[in-house]
């Protein structure tokens, strides 16, 4: 039950098609989030934007494996694991300009954003927040018999919650079919990790409750991918959880305005040659041959399904100021909204 | 003469609930095969099995984010909150996820989930097994919130409850369940009780006093002493506290134009304040003196019985204050 070390990325039954379908996932998730830190900055996007950018092939690896009946919870920064199971960016962008042909009707943005029919179960503005749902959705798989898995994601920032040694602990108990998805990027909020904790690996709070936790080159969609299909297949199993930590730094600050001078630009310097992007792409050149229009090409469609999709949200209407009484409950009563 | 106690119509609206519809079940600390605390499940694990009495940690943020999540995919979760003086370990996903799900997600998610949450004094049970919490989620836009008093209205009302799309807060006093872990009483049909009608248990002229849960007992006491000396009483039961019976109300302040607000929670910043104000707004012409409340003194619930006594409302409170009232 000790935590253990995913190998690295040995490109195990990744062809070169498969290879730039996951580099354009991940690509999709990074033009996704520049779109939209300067899409804010052009004031279309009132609120909170937290980026994904630098974690893109946790996502992706995660995602790649699951199957349609799985569901996910996320977190503040939850575009990327959004993008990775598929989601809509026109949806997202219109949600994001608070628009009501946006996944919520502009109601959530960012910070709440689902997509039932992909079983995103949501962002969460709650750090930790995620975990325990996740937790119940797993309960009710086991509960009626049904082969889905639930993934929760989270940062090491959350795993200092109680909401996650509580659903760890009662996952282990009752053998969940659920992941445990830490994105490691070193830092909660603004403080680094050797400051909120003493572990250096989060995955070594796994065995005390009794569950499997495995650290993973987080920059590393194939390894992520690789320790993703044993930990999903034990889900299925029966066996129970894992927690799957995922080592990976964020290029941005906490949030799109956040400098973070709060980390040395040596760091930096050293995770940016680590970009999952750039070394994703090296590999496919070095190993599967892609030739430099393979990337271009990537590039070119990832940019052009975002230009239509943003021009497509900046067309949706704007909700009526009336609609924020809509949607308290389910249930009106006597045809008014209930007070 | 029936016997059916108030945790009978519980634990048979759990029953009859469960067997109508099996994505029901019951989740909490000790509520399977050892019938919960105040027995209230009791027998129900024998029935339907640890699937359906689901037992768990102690771990409150736990269990309720477990319901939320189940009742995202399916389920029809009733959480047992043992004290409901623990909800505050839970406070995130009742009021930060439950309450705000269907809303922020532009309804296109809900949370079928009902917390039972067991409240107010049993006698010196003292300041953390004791408090009367409504008013923390009657504040809160998203949630319903029932109050049953009588073993009747917390069986239909727990029908209702379960059976509602959205996140219902239910409140049992635990000093109205009745021979704790004894025999299970008998069956008795009751019909779901909708949400938002409130009931007048007494009839009156010369004032209205609203109340809930185990004061509307010494409510109903004080009104039999009052009778004596020629003061007659009204008595309307909410039932629920949202939606809440305006109308209702209106139509008994029709009749006496006096109105006392008697609960067990705090007065200050109590739901009796919202139910003032409710009177204030719909039927201040009516009004023919000020509204009264008459709830806990703001203090923590000692221990002492002499000084728990002496904070919460009992019958010779409410009694003095409608003799004030009505002077």
């Amino acid at each position: 039950m000790n935590s253990s070390t995913g190998s690295t990325s040995t490109g195990i039954s990744v062809t070169l098609e498969k290879g730039l379908e996951l580099l354009e996932r991940m690509m999709l998730i990074r033009r996704f989030e520049e779109r939209a830190a300067q899409l804010r900055a052009e004031g279309l996007i009132p609120g909170f934007l937290h980026p994904y950018i630098g974690q893109e092939a946790s996502a992706v690896g995660i995602c790649d494996v699951l199957s349609p009946q799985d569901v996910l919870t996320s977190t503040h920064r939850g575009h990327g694991h959004m993008i990775g199971r598929g989601a809509d960016p026109a949806r997202m962008y219109a949600e994001l300009f608070a628009r009501v042909g946006g996944y919520n009707q502009g109601k959530g943005g960012s910070l709440h954003m689902i997509d039932t029919e992909l079983g995103f179960l949501g962002a969460n503005g709650i750090v930790g927040g995620g975990i325990p749902i996740a937790g119940g959705a797993a309960l009710q798989f086991k509960r009626t018999g049904s082969d889905a898995v639930a993934v929760s994601f989270f940062g090491d920032g959350a795993s200092n919650e109680g909401s996650f040694h509580e659903t760890m602990n009662m996952a282990a108990l009752w053998k969940l079919p659920i992941l445990f998805v830490c994105e490691n990027n070193l830092y909660g909020e603004f403080t680094r990790q050797s400051e909120h904790m003493v572990l250096k690996d989060v995955a070594d709070r796994a065995p005390a409750y009794g569950m499997p936790g495995v650290v993973v080159d987080g920059n590393d969609v194939i390894a992520v991918r690789e320790v993703t299909k044993v930990a999903v297949e034990r889900a299925r199993n029966g066996d129970g959880p894992t927690l799957i930590e995922t080592k990976t730094y964020r290029h941005r600050g906490h949030f799109e305005g956040d400098m973070a001078k709060y980390r040395p630009k040596e760091e930096v310097e050293e995770w940016m040659k680590r970009d999952p992007l750039l070394t994703f792409s090296t590999w496919l050149s070095t190993e599967r041959d892609a030739s430099k229009a393979d990337l271009a090409d990537v590039r070119s469609r990832v940019d052009t399904r975002l230009e239509v999709a943003i021009a497509w949200a900046k067309e949706q209407a704007h909700p009526l100021a009336e609609d924020a009484l809509n949607h308290v409950y389910v249930e009106s009563f006597n045809g008014e909204a209930l007070r | 003469m029936t016997n059916f106690t108030y945790a009978d119509g519980i634990r048979q609206a759990i029953a009859e609930e469960i067997e109508r519809d099996p994505s029901v079940f019951v989740i909490g600390e000790d509520v399977g095969e050892s019938g919960g605390v105040f027995g209230v499940t009791k027998g129900l694990w024998d029935r339907f099995g640890s699937n359906h009495l689901w037992d768990t940690p102690i771990s409150e943020e736990g269990i309720v984010g477990a319901a939320v999540g189940a009742a995202l995919v399916g389920g029809k979760p009733i959480v047992e909150i043992m004290f409901g003086d623990f909800s505050f370990l839970a406070m995130d996903m009742i009021v930060n996820q439950a309450a705000k799900t269907h809303y922020m997600t532009g309804g296109n998610l809900s949370v079928p989930m009902v917390v039972r949450m067991v409240t107010g004094t049993a006698g010196s049970t003292g300041a953390q097994h004791s408090q009367s919490l409504e008013a923390f989620f009657t504040q809160v836009p998203g949630l319903k919130v029932v109050a049953p008093s009588t073993a009747e209205d917390a069986k239909g009302l727990l029908i209702s409850a379960i059976r509602d799309p959205d996140p219902v807060i239910f409140f049992e006093h635990k000093g109205l369940y009745v021979g704790r872990g004894g025999p299970a009483g008998d069956v008795v049909k009751v019909d779901p009780i909708p949400m938002g009608v409130g009931k007048i248990v007494r009839e009156g002229s010369d004032v209205t006093i609203v109340s809930y849960l185990k004061t509307l007992e010494y409510a109903q006491k004080a009104a039999d002493e009052l009778a004596v000396e020629g003061i007659s009483c009204e008595i309307f039961d909410p039932r629920t506290l949202v939606p809440f019976d305006r109308a209702g109300l209106r139509a008994s302040l029709e009749k006496t134009g006096r109105l006392l607000i008697a609960h067990e929670a705090p007065t200050r910043g109590g739901f009796g304040a919202e139910i003032a104000a409710f009177a204030a707004e719909d039927c201040f012409e009516l009004l023919r003196a000020p509204i009264v409340r008459v709830g806990a003194r703001n203090t923590p619930i000692p221990y002492a019985p002499i000084m728990e006594k002496y904070t919460l409302p009992g019958v010779a409170r409410i009694a003095e204050e409608v003799r004030k009232l009505v002077k």
